[in-house]
């Protein structure tokens, strides 16, 4: 299959600009008769659906929360990136751009990240015009902090609640056209399939979370704003009930899926505590700005840290890296982190754990100082682990955050299923094989308030639709499948619950599809993972009926999505023979340990198609090429 | 240490519903308090009992989904803090616990401790929010805030919405998460021209939904996780009586 991108050419600065010029208008008046499935009520989905009625279109809306306010995007804490250089500290959208590509490691469509950098402006104004509290300076003007270890400070932030305050601005903009009417919402409401007639999206399967009623939605175009797939692992900072359904299943109706091994690990999470766990919390990354991370130079040293002499610490990211020193990028620190853990130098009970330590700055700048910058954070460190910072060292570990892989979309957010769009977290679009920090709040409000407003009508501009029901044999034949993967799961009683095989599967993908990678390993979890789904389908047990509130069940169909990406995943990552971001191949690294590119081999997005469960999947390549920014070595030495 | 659940289980929002006694044997201090349940839930299924279904997601203390009353608390016994961020070191060996759902006749039961609390949505529909269409937005520095009402407004707009309020409430009233959506963009530039008709349609929205009035308990300010202040209350009345003389 030829993968188009769509992407405009010519001078970077014009191409969005030239290109929204070129797209077909919906004529006004008849935008009302047009309907549009947006699932997903996240910062991506929210605000498409919400830009979507204001338009004009009628809009049905889904999510699986109670509310559309709960989406996982709920929970970003530090902040939101844009190039508005209010500071003239040298920002623009072209280095918003730059650092992007770069940051990413040159696995990204130029185009796109430039775009983003460019609507990046808009989207403050529109938030601040929505009544989200930004922090603010004295003066009444908008505050913004350095994140993540850029250079310019361009990352705009309310307190440590960033996505709450941008996802309720969005969901009070969803709110306004629910009540006038133009956005039908379906909370509680699962998406489990995609309903394709002639080859173009046509509606969605849903199961009523609260009935159990499995029914058909339809519409000219369908919208996906899942968010991420972080939960394969199990353990991550994602919300519980992150999931890969939509995407998976919309996958195994031919939407094609981009660089699924492109997962970001978090370097500063609380660790784990005891096999109960059930998600991780992050600490936010700020505190790397003022926390030196260390541990013992002995091995299984049990000594409480303050009681550790100075000589017998050892600052490994300071020693490795002297010019970046804690700030080094997520990936390097996290696969560092995880180095002197392997080597048996980790801390605290399980030994999987580093010391992120305060000590040094309480003593220069004062506690009081330090309270005012991290208050909030200590303090939820202290609820959860009973520990004060303040007097002890911080332990902290990697645990799985975010997802750069996600469905292939083209210039337009359109999946190669013509009337398929995807946005958010749930597409593969702009950060490449690694996301910069308050990046990802971006993109999901550009792709839904400003990009896909603009590209859907020239799908639906230029074709004609016919009219589809729930006679149509596409969609019955989809609604009869979910009927049956729901008998199955729950016929299956079996012995085991869906949690613990969910548990298992996560710590195979943690240990071999991880932080760190290589052939062995992959291959030893693709030896794993089928024999282990096969049993979950014979063995899972799984209570209750199917037509009611049955949280089992709705878990079940999730976590057997999760099984078959997780194989993708690790086919992705054992074809891809090269390290670049979030993706570290032990097998190629630099003399000095760090990643090392092919950029002969693979510049290019790999877009698997699917071919049935357990058959191995087609690959195809989107060649990435770089006009503007040249690829080159990333150093923090 | 081990720890005894009295909960209420109910099949759906038709059933009646009754407390059931179970025992957690096992519970480590460093499970937060949803751990537990799920450890519990584990432990049943394996019992062929059905779990029990309850609220949570992001188990980080920001969606506002999750939420019972424990032994008469919402969220439990610590200030400041969501029943997912409670952690069970705050509890000692054979405390008998009693946990129910959210009880307000706008939140009717759904199954177990699982609660309906779509009529906060339509308090906000009905006006918490800011009529702006997506590219009509001004220069973001072109309205400046003060500092200090950005921080109140930032206070009221913490609000997770999980209800604890209303269910600590003896009036089962909406006023505290009401006034806090009213209090957070009443006190910026932008709120002003809608601010009146946002209080008239507001409060009108949340007696539609059958929450009780506001008689100054401050059982609400008590539990709120967020703890959002009695002020926002004192703000929404403020507005809904100014709008109401002036009849706009
Ligand atoms: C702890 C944490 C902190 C973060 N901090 C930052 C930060 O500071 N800055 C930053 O830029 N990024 C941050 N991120 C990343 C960022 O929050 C997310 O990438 C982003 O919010 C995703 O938004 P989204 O709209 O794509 O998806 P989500 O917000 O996850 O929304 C998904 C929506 O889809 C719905 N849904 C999913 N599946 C189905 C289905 N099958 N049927 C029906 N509905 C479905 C859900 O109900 C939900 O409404 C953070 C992430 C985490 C985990
Ligand atoms: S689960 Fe999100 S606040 Fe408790």
């Amino acid at each position: 299959m030829e993968l188009n991108s769509n992407s405009p050419t010519g001078p970077i600065e014009t191409r969005w600009e030239r290109h929204r010029f070129n797209l077909k208008l919906v004529n006004p008046a008849n935008k009302r008769k047009y309907n549009i499935i947006v699932v997903g009520s996240g910062l991506a989905g929210g605000s498409a659906a919400a830009s979507l009625a204001e338009l004009g279109y009628n809009v049905d809306c889904f999510c699986f929360q109670d509310s559309p306010r709960r989406a996982h995007s709920i929970a970003a804490q530090g902040g939101i990136n844009a190039a508005k250089n209010y500071h003239n500290d040298g920002d623009s959208i072209y280095r918003l751009f730059y650092d992007t590509v770069k940051g990413g490691d040159f696995r990204a469509r130029e185009s796109n990240v430039h775009r983003l950098a460019g609507i990046s402006l808009n989207i403050i104004d529109q938030c601040v015009a929505q009544g989200v509290p930004f922090a603010r300076e004295y003066s009444g003007y908008l505050d913004n902090r350095s994140f993540g270890g850029a250079q310019v400070s361009r990352t705009f932030y309310a307190r440590g609640q960033t996505g709450q305050q941008l996802l309720l601005g969005a969901y009070q903009a969803l709110e306004r056209q629910i009540g006038m009417g133009a956005v039908k919402m379906f909370p509680r409401t699962e998406m489990l399939d995609l309903i394709v007639v002639d080859g173009r999206a046509r509606g969605i399967v849903t199961r009523n979370l609260i009935t159990g009623t499995i029914e058909s939605h339809f519409s000219d175009a369908v919208v996906l704003g899942t968010g991420g797939y972080g939960n394969v692992y199990y353990l991550s900072t994602n919300a519980k009930g992150c999931n890969a359904t939509a995407i998976w299943r919309a996958h195994k109706r031919g939407a094609l899926f981009a660089n699924p091994c492109f997962t970001q690990i978090h370097p500063t999470c609380i660790p784990v505590s005891g096999e109960y766990q059930s998600k991780l919390t992050l600490m936010s990354e700020s505190l790397r700005n003022d926390g030196r991370v260390w541990v013992p130079t002995t091995k299984r040293d049990k000594r409480v840290p303050s009681q550790i002499p100075e000589a017998e610490r050892d600052y490994f990211l300071e020693r490795k890296y002297p010019s970046f020193g804690n700030l080094v990028p997520r990936d390097v620190a996290s696969r560092n982190a995880k180095a002197v853990c392997d080597e048996g130098r980790g801390v605290g009970e399980s030994g999987l754990a580093v010391y992120l330590d305060f000590r040094d700055a309480i003593e220069r700048l004062g506690a009081s100082v330090i309270k005012e910058r991290y208050g909030n954070l200590f303090d939820m460190y202290n609820r959860i682990t009973g520990e004060d910072p303040y007097k002890e060292a911080m332990r902290i570990y990697p645990a799985m955050h975010y997802t750069m892989g996600g469905l292939w979309v083209d210039y337009n957010l359109m999946s190669n299923v013509p009337g398929l769009y995807v946005i958010g977290e749930a597409n593969f679009s702009d950060h490449g094989a690694n996301r910069l920090g308050a990046s990802a709040l971006m993109q999901g409000l550009a792709d839904g308030y400003f990009v896909l407003p603009n590209t859907i009508g020239d799908y639906l501009a230029s074709n004609k639709l016919e009219k589809v029901d729930s006679s149509h044999a596409a969609a019955r034949e989809a609604e009869s499948s979910v009927h049956a993967v729901t008998r199955k799961l729950l016929d299956a009683k079996g012995t085991r619950s869906v949690d613990s095989y969910h548990r298992e599967l996560g710590k195979i993908m943690w240990e071999h599809c991880g932080m760190a990678r290589n052939a062995e390993g992959l291959k030893q979890a693709l030896a794993l993972i089928p024999p282990l789904r096969e049993q979950y389908w014979s063995d899972v047990k799984v209570l209750g009926a199917g037509e009611e509130l049955n949280q089992s069940l709705e878990k079940a169909g999730r976590v057997a999505d999760f099984f078959e990406l997780a194989e993708l995943m690790c086919r992705d990552a054992l074809d891809r023979n090269e390290s670049c971001g979030g993706h570290f191949r032990e097998e190629y690294q630099t003399p000095e340990g760090e990643a090392a590119r092919d950029d002969e081999n693979f510049a290019y997005a790999a877009a698997w198609g699917f071919q049935g469960v357990g058959q191995p999947p087609v690959l195809h390549k989107e060649p990435l090429t770089f006009e503007y920014v040249h690829p080159s070595q990333r150093s923090y030495k | 240490m081990k720890i005894i659940l009295h909960i209420w289980r109910q099949r759906n929002c038709k059933d009646k519903g009754k407390m059931t006694r179970y025992e957690v044997p096992n519970v480590n201090q460093e499970m937060s308090f949803l751990e537990m349940l799920d450890v519990l839930n584990e432990d049943l299924i394996l019992k062929n009992e059905e779990p029990v279904a309850f609220d949570h997601d992001c188990r980080e203390g920001i969606c506002g989904t999750c939420g019972c009353m424990v032994n008469g608390m919402a969220h439990g016994p610590l200030p400041g803090t969501t029943l997912c961020q409670l952690h069970m070191r705050h509890f000692k060996e054979g405390d008998e616990l009693y946990l129910e759902p959210w009880r307000a006749a706008a939140f009717p039961v759904v199954k177990d401790l699982v609660v309906d609390r779509s009529a906060f949505d339509r308090i906000i529909a009905a006006g918490g929010y800011i009529s702006v269409a997506t590219g009509s937005a001004p220069d973001g520095n072109a309205v400046l805030v003060p500092k200090e009402n950005a921080e109140c407004s930032m206070d009221a707009a913490a609000c997770i919405g999980c209800g604890a309020c209303v269910a600590m409430c003896p009036n089962a009233s909406a006023a505290l998460f009401t006034g806090a959506k009213i209090a957070h963009l009443g006190l910026l530039p932008q709120g002003q021209p809608e601010r009146d008709q946002r209080a008239i349609a507001m409060v009108a929205q949340a007696r539609q939904e059958l929450f009780g009035s506001c008689t100054n308990i401050g059982e609400c300010e008590a539990v709120c996780p967020k703890e959002i202040k009695l002020e926002v209350i004192a703000r929404m009345n403020g507005d809904f009586i100014r709008a109401s003389l002036t009849g706009r």
